[in-house]
C-alpha cells in the first residue's frame, strides 16, 4: 500500500470534485421536467388533533392550481401507508404496537408538520398561495413532547398504544445481571438524556414524480441514501405500481447521515398524484423550515444506567434502561435503532461478564425518530463512556488506566449481548491517544488555564461501533424485513474501460474515487478509465444504499467477488488466445502472461478478444467481459479506537471551547486516508454539536418546534471547532477479503462522550445535560460558585 | 412583469421577473444556472453566495430586480477559460467538500474573503469570516486549509 499513485492506499484526489466546484452537480432541485408542476404541503399547525373537516373547494378554483389531494383520496385510490421494515417483540411476546401512517393524515393530526394535504400548481408561489386557502377545521387533543413523560399521557397518540409505549423490549441475563449487582464491591448510577438532534443535511429533500401515460409507468427522481429500497417499499407496501413500472433515480445528493434512508409521505405523495393529473410531474424540494419540522429527527434517549465493580476495579456488571422517542410515527428503520443498534453495543469495549438492557420505545407528539449519523452506536457509547468515567472517578483511578484495566484483549470475544468481536487492538489506540494529547502533562495545561481565568477539563471515550450489519438471514431471525448484503456489477467495455455498477449511493463519501481505486489497483486499470454508476433503478441491479458505514465492507466487497469472476473469465480468454492453459496464465498489474514463457497480452486486448471473439471456441467460453455478484458479511465489521477532549470554560461566561482534540481510530485496512480523515472530521463535528450545541427543542405547552430554523438551532460553524489529531490504528476485519472496517459515523459515535467527559472534568459536576450550552454551563456552575464564596 | 438586464458571468442576460423573484430564482429558475444553491429560508447557511459587482451577496436575500444593470458572477463563471480558479483547485487538492452542496458558496465566500483580507490568512481569519456558511459534512478542517492555499495562489 502507498500513499502516491491511485491504488488502495492512496490518497488520490476525487474524481466527482470536478463537477462540485464547478456548479455543475446534478441535485434533485437541479433537475426540471418539460409540463413540471410544483408541489405545496399543507402541514398541521398542532400537535395533536382530530380533523373535523378539510374544505379544499376554495383551493381548487385559486389561479394556476392543477390539483388539491387529501387523505381521503389517499385512501380512496388504497395508497398504502408508510410502515416500519423492522419488527419489534416486546419482552411478552406481543409485537410492537405501529399505529398507522398514511401518505396525508386521516382522521387525526400527531405533531406539527404532519401532513395534510397537498397542493399542486403551475409555480410553487401558486401552490403555497392555493395551499393557505385549503382551510381545515381540527378540535384540539392534548399533546406529549418529552419522553419522560408520555407513558402517562391524556391522549394516546396511537389507539394501538393506550400508554403510548409501542414495545418493552430487553437483552441480556437479568437475573445474572442482577447477581452482579449483589456480589459488588462498587456500584456507580447515572442518569442520562441524549438529547434530540435534527440531521440537517445541507440540501433539503427533494423528489419530482411523474407518470407516463403511455407505458403506464412512474418515475421517481428523490433525494435518497438507497433508491433500490424506496422502489421496493413503494411498490410492495404502498402498492403504487409494480417494481417494474417503477423507476427511482436519486441522482447527487447534499448529504444525507441517515435522514436519507427512509421512504416519507412527501415523496411517495408527488409520484402518486402525477397520474392523478394527467402524468404532468410533480417537483416538491422542502424549504429548510419543513427539514426542521418533518425530516426523521435523531436520539432523544432517557437512560438511567448502573455499573457494578469488584474490588480490583474489575467491571463485573452492567443495567441500563433507556426510553427512547419514536415521535408520532414509526419511520422506515425506527425501531431497530434503539434496540439492534444500541443495546448490542452496551459491552463498549470492555469484558463485561453480565449486561441486561430494557429499552422502552415511546411515541411522543413530535417528528418521528430514526436512524442519525452512528443511529444508536452514539447513544450506547454516551452511556457507557460516561458511566466508566464516571466509576473511574469514584474509584479514584485514572481513566485511561480504568478503561485499560477492563478492555476486552482476546479476539474473538463474545459479548452478553450479541455481538462477536472479531479483531481489534484498543489498548494500541489507547496508547497511541493518550501520547498524541499529551495527557500526562494535562495538569499543567490545566494550572495554566486557571490562570486566565479558564476551567481546563479532559475526557476520554474509547468507542467501538458495529457496521456492515449482517449477516442477512441472521437480521431477518431478529425482525429485519430486507436482507443486508450487497451487489455489485463490473462491465468491462471492449476497449477495456471498465463501469462499476453498485447498490451503494454516494452523498459525500467519495464512491466514484475509491471504487475506482479498488478497480484500478485490481485490474490495473488507470482510474481515469473506471466510471462508478449508482443511484438508478434502471441501470443497477438491486442494491441495499448506503448508511451504517456499509458501503466499503459490504459494498466493496460485492465488487471485489465480480471482480475475481472478471479475473478468471479474462484468464480463460487470455489463455485461449494465447494457447496457453488457463491454470499457467498469471494476472498482475494489468498484464496477462503465460508462465515460463515471454507471452504476454494486456488487459485492454483481453477486453477486446473477448468481445470479437474470433480466437476462442464460443461453446466453451462465452463471449464479452461483464459479471456481477451479491456479497452478504458473515459477521459485522467493528470499528473502534479512543477520541481524547479538552476544553477549556470561561468561568465568568460559561462559553466552552474545544481546545485540543485527538482522535485513534482502527478502520482496517483504509482505501483513501484523504477520504477517511474528511469523514472522521465530519463526524466529530456533529458530535461537538450535539454535545455544546444543537438540541431540538418542543414547546412543552404548546407542542411546537422551537428550534425551526437556524437562527434557534445551532449548527456548528468554521469558528465553533478546532483543527483535529488523527491517527489511525490497523488491525484489518477478518470478515472480509479487504479487511475494511468503516469510518463514516466513528466520529460522531465518539466525540460527545469525550466533549461531556471534559466538560464534566472541567466544572468538577458528574452530570451536565447536553448540548452544553454557555447557559446550560453557566447555570450548572452557580452552586459551585456559591460555596466557594 | 419587469424585464431586467444584468451581465452574469460576463454574458449579457435579460429576463422578465416579479418585484418578488429572488436573486437566486432568476439565476437557477430562468437562466438554468443550477450551481447556485438554496439550504435554508432565513440567509444563515451561505450556499447561495454569488458575487455582485465584486461583493459577495446571498442571492435568497437579495432581489432580482435589485440586481438590475449589474454584473454577477456565480460558482459557474469563476474559471476562466477553460482554467480553474486557484480557489476551486484548492478546495480539491486539499479535500475541502464531500457531498458538495455547499461548495459553490463557501468557493464564492472564500474569494471574497481573501479580497477582503488579503492572502496571508491565517486559521482563526478563515473561520471566523466562513460564519455565515455552514457546511454539514466536512468538519471544516480541510476548507479552512483549501481557503488557506487558495487565498496563496490568487
Ligand atoms: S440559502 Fe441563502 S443563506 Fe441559506
Ligand atoms: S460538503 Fe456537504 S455540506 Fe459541505
Amino acid at each position: 500500500m502507498s500513499e502516491t499513485g491511485t491504488g488502495i492506499g492512496a490518497r488520490v484526489k476525487r474524481k466527482e470534485d470536478q463537477r462540485f466546484i464547478t456548479g455543475k452537480g446534478n441535485y434533485t432541485d437541479d433537475i426540471n421536467l418539460p409540463k413540471q408542476t410544483y408541489a405545496y404541503f399543507v402541514r398541521s399547525p398542532h400537535a395533536h388533533a382530530t380533523i373535523k373537516s378539510i374544505n379544499t373547494a376554495k383551493a381548487k378554483k385559486m389561479p394556476g392550481v392543477v390539483g388539491v389531494f387529501t387523505g381521503e383520496d389517499v385512501a380512496n385510490d388504497k395508497l398504502g401507508g408508510l410502515i416500519c421494515g423492522w419488527m419489534i417483540h416486546s419482552k411478552d411476546g406481543s409485537p410492537m404496537k405501529a399505529g398507522p401512517h398514511p401518505v396525508l393524515a386521516q382522521g387525526k393530526v400527531r405533531y406539527v408538520g404532519d401532513h395534510v394535504a397537498l397542493v399542486v400548481a403551475e409555480t410553487k408561489e401558486l401552490a403555497k398561495a392555493a395551499a393557505a386557502a385549503v382551510s381545515v377545521t381540527y378540535a384540539v387533543l392534548p399533546h406529549v413532547v418529552d419522553v419522560a413523560d408520555a407513558m402517562k399521557a391524556k391522549a394516546p397518540v396511537h389507539d394501538v398504544a393506550p400508554d403510548n409505549r409501542v414495545f418493552n423490549w430487553s437483552i441480556g441475563d437479568e437475573a445474572a445481571t442482577d447477581a452482579a449487582f449483589k456480589n459488588a464491591a462498587h456500584v456507580t448510577k447515572i442518569d442520562l438524556v441524549n438529547n434530540r438532534l435534527i440531521p440537517n443535511a445541507m440540501e433539503p429533500r427533494a423528489a419530482i414524480g411523474s407518470y407516463d401515460t403511455g407505458t403506464e409507468s412512474y418515475t421517481l427522481y428523490t433525494t435518497s441514501q438507497n433508491p433500490h429500497v424506496a422502489r421496493l417499499v413503494i411498490s410492495a407496501f404502498h402498492g403504487l405500481a409494480p417494481e417494474h413500472k417503477l423507476r427511482v433515480i436519486a441522482p447527487d445528493v447534499g448529504g444525507g447521515f441517515g435522514s436519507k434512508i427512509f421512504i416519507y409521505a412527501e415523496e411517495v405523495a408527488c409520484v402518486w398524484a402525477s397520474k392523478h393529473i394527467g402524468g404532468r410531474p410533480i417537483k416538491w424540494t422542502a424549504e429548510r423550515s419543513e427539514s426542521f419540522l418533518a425530516d426523521a429527527h435523531g436520539r432523544d434517549h432517557v437512560t438511567h444506567a448502573e455499573l457494578a465493580t469488584d474490588a480490583n476495579g474489575i467491571i463485573t456488571g452492567f443495567k441500563v434502561h433507556t426510553k427512547a422517542a419514536m415521535g408520532a410515527y414509526l419511520s422506515t428503520f425506527a425501531s431497530c435503532v434503539p434496540t439492534y443498534l444500541y443495546a448490542t453495543l452496551l459491552s463498549g469495549q470492555y469484558a463485561i461478564p453480565n449486561i441486561y438492557a430494557e429499552v422502552d420505545a415511546i411515541y411522543t407528539n413530535t417528528a418521528p425518530v430514526d436512524a442519525y449519523r452512528g443511529a444508536g452506536r452514539p447513544e450506547a457509547t454516551y452511556v457507557v463512556e460516561r458511566i466508566v468515567e464516571t466509576a473511574a472517578r469514584e474509584l479514584k483511578i485514572d481513566p485511561a488506566e480504568f478503561r485499560r484495566k477492563n478492555f476486552v484483549t482476546a479476539f474473538p470475544h463474545q459479548t452478553p449481548v450479541i455481538m462477536c468481536y472479531d479483531a481489534g487492538d484498543y489498548a494500541a489506540a489507547l496508547d497511541k491517544a493518550l501520547e498524541m494529547s499529551e495527557y500526562s502533562s494535562f495538569g499543567e495545561r490545566k494550572s495554566a488555564a486557571a490562570k486566565k481565568g479558564k476551567l481546563r477539563g479532559i475526557g476520554l471515550s474509547a468507542y467501538i461501533e458495529a457496521c456492515g450489519i449482517a449477516p442477512s438471514a441472521a437480521i431477518g431471525s431478529l425482525g429485519a424485513g430486507v436482507g443486508l448484503w450487497e451487489s455489485a456489477e463490473v462491465r468491462v467495455n471492449p476497449v477495456g474501460t471498465v463501469e462499476i455498477l453498485t447498490g451503494s449511493h454516494s452523498h459525500g463519501q467519495g464512491h466514484e474515487t475509491t471504487f475506482a481505486q479498488l478497480v484500478s489497483d485490481r485490474l490495473g486499470v488507470d482510474i481515469n478509465n473506471v466510471s462508478i454508476v449508482h443511484g438508478d433503478t434502471d441501470k443497477v441491479q438491486f442494491g441495499m444504499g448506503t448508511y451504517g458505514s456499509r458501503s466499503g465492507a459490504v459494498g466493496m466487497t460485492a465488487i471485489s467477488k465480480a471482480l475475481d469472476k472478471i479475473e478468471a473469465k479474462a484468464k480463460k480468454v487470455a489463455a485461449a488466445v494465447m494457447e496457453a492453459s488457463a491454470d499457467d496464465v498469471e494476472f498482475k498489474n494489468g498484464t496477462f502472461t503465460v508462465k515460463g514463457t515471454d507471452k504476454k497480452m494486456a488487459f485492454g486486448e483481453v477486453a477486446l478478444s473477448a468481445y470479437v471473439a474470433h480466437k476462442f471456441n464460443s461453446a466453451e467460453i462465452e463471449p464479452g467481459l461483464k459479471e456481477g455478484a451479491f456479497h452478504d458479511p458473515s459477521n459485522f465489521v467493528f470499528p473502534a479506537g479512543v477520541h481524547i477532549c479538552e476544553v477549556e470554560i470561561d468561568a465568568d461566561t460559561g462559553v466552552t471551547e474545544v481546545v485540543s482534540y485527538t482522535a485513534v481510530d482502527d478502520f482496517g485496512n483504509i482505501i483513501n486516508p484523504m477520504i477517511v480523515e474528511g469523514q472522521v472530521h465530519g463526524g466529530i463535528v456533529q458530535g461537538i454539536g450535539q454535545a455544546l450545541a444543537e438540541g431540538c427543542v418542543y414547546d412543552k405547552d404548546s407542542g411546537q418546534l422551537l428550534t425551526g430554523s437556524y437562527m434557534d438551532y445551532q449548527m456548528p460553524r468554521a469558528a465553533d471547532v478546532p483543527n483535529f489529531k488523527l491517527a489511525f490504528t490497523c488491525t484489518p476485519c477478518p470478515s472480509n477479503p479487504l479487511g475494511m472496517k468503516g469510518c463514516g459515523e466513528a466520529g460522531a459515535i465518539a466525540s460527545p462522550a469525550a466533549v461531556m467527559n471534559a466538560v464534566t472534568d472541567a466544572l468538577g459536576l458528574r452530570d451536565v445535560a447536553m448540548p452544553a450550552t454557555p447557559q446550560t454551563v453557566w447555570k450548572a456552575m452557580q452552586p459551585m460558585k456559591k460555596a466557594a464564596e | 412583469m419587469p424585464a431586467i438586464t444584468m451581465k452574469v458571468n460576463g454574458q449579457a442576460v435579460c429576463g422578465d421577473v416579479e418585484g418578488r423573484t429572488l436573486l437566486v430564482e432568476f439565476l437557477r429558475d430562468k437562466l438554468g444556472l443550477t450551481g447556485t444553491h438554496v439550504g435554508c429560508d432565513t440567509s444563515q447557511c451561505g450556499a447561495c453566495v454569488v458575487h455582485v459587482d465584486g461583493k459577495a451577496v446571498k442571492s435568497c436575500t437579495t432581489l432580482a430586480i435589485a440586481c438590475a444593470d449589474s454584473e454577477v458572477t456565480t460558482i459557474e463563471g469563476l474559471a476562466k477559460n477553460g482554467k480553474l480558479h486557484p480557489m476551486q483547485e484548492a478546495f480539491r487538492e486539499h479535500h475541502g467538500l464531500q457531498c458538495g452542496f455547499c461548495t459553490p458558496g463557501m468557493i464564492m465566500s472564500a474569494v471574497d474573503l481573501v479580497k477582503r483580507n488579503g492572502k496571508k490568512l491565517d486559521d482563526e481569519t478563515i473561520r471566523h469570516e466562513l460564519e455565515g456558511n455552514i457546511c454539514r459534512c466536512t468538519g471544516y478542517q480541510n476548507i479552512v486549509a483549501a481557503v488557506k492555499a487558495g487565498a496563496a495562489n490568487m
